[in-house]
């Protein structure tokens, strides 16, 4: 049985994070993936498709959850939105929950992001669930998060699941 | 970038260009600095056994980049990956270094997909597959499921 205190995390939503869309760093994520697509990479390649500048690689706006700054006060970490999320984790880990395991991925993208574009991240725990019995027993932590850019436009939005044990 | 695909040229059951990947220990440091992912699991084996685990492991989040690269190279510059998900099936370890540049010998991942559905949704062309990652012994150790938009001839 979960108790209580993680029951009532359902439906709260994290602090947003805010974080630029940088051509250098875009670069860096495209090496680390090994994938040189010269839309993210050759600025004048790129600059003549029909984005019309560097894009970021699908994907990547969900792989910066650390490195935002956020529009809430600062806190007790310069970083909100992993202390949110740690909160969550933290709440788990009290119930008995010790380990933690990425589940997987969903997204639907909207439109692309461009080079220079600033994206704002919202995330909210979506669902909090028990499976299984016994020692395959875990509890299944999931996120959903909206991500909009400077127009207010929605980007792209993701849930992530992951599995505590 | 590649020669473009287009909507007609597809059918239901065809496959997916595969894409091959060889992670290593220096990959996994690349990518933690790239997106900011700096859980010890993935380059501490000091950290790794504490958990139960022999040695670090390669990022889920990683091999689900790589999915992503297995669809944006096959749709090319004119497509648009509107859907993706995948789940984390099993663990992978990468291979170690032998030089600042070149890994040991050793396990080859290739990424791989099947179309399932070729149909039209608001003026859309879509594609819906079915993609995994299978590691060296060819068992599959992440997969899940992508929609793209490709462009039509005419």
């Amino acid at each position: 049985m979960l108790p209580e205190e993680i029951k009532s995390l359902i439906g709260q939503t994290f602090g947003t994070t805010v974080f630029e869309i940088e051509k250098e760093s875009v670069r860096r994520f495209a090496d680390a993936v090994g994938d040189y697509n010269p839309l993210y990479v050759d600025a004048e390649y790129a600059g003549q498709s029909r984005y019309g500048s560097v894009i970021a690689p699908p994907g990547y706006i969900s792989s910066q959850w650390y490195w935002g700054s956020s529009d809430k006060p600062a806190g007790k970490e310069s970083n909100l939105k992993i202390s949110s999320l740690m909160d969550v984790i933290r709440a788990l880990m009290d119930a008995g929950y010790h380990q933690a395991v990425d589940g997987g991925i969903d997204y639907e993208f909207f439109i692309p992001v461009r080079a220079g574009d600033t994206i704002t991240a919202t995330s909210l725990v979506k669902d909090i669930a028990e499976r299984g019995k016994g020692d395959d027993r875990a509890v299944f932590l999931f996120t959903e998060t909206t991500y909009t850019n400077q127009n207010d436009e929605k980007v792209a939005v993701t849930q992530v699941t992951s599995i505590h044990r | 970038m590649s020669k473009q695909i287009y909507w007609e040229d597809i059918e239901e059951g065809g496959e997916v260009t595969p894409l091959t990947k060889i992670a290593t220990t220096q990959m996994l440091i690349k990518w933690a600095g790239a997106c900011g992912d700096f859980n010890p699991l993935h380059y501490d084996p000091h950290f790794t056994e504490s958990v139960g685990i022999d040695k670090p492991i390669v990022h889920g989040a990683l091999k689900r980049q790589w999915m992503i690269q297995l669809m944006t190279d096959w749709m090319g510059d004119e497509g648009t990956l509107s859907k993706f998900s995948c789940r984390y099936r099993a663990i992978d370890y990468p291979r170690p270094m032998r030089t600042m540049s070149e890994p040991e010998d050793g396990e080859t991942w290739t990424c791989k997909g099947k179309i399932t559905k070729k149909y039209i949704e608001d003026d859309r062309h879509c594609v819906d597959c079915r993609i995994r990652v299978e590691n060296g012994n060819g068992e599959t150790t992440t997969n899940g499921k992508a929609t793209v938009i490709l462009p039509k001839r005419s």
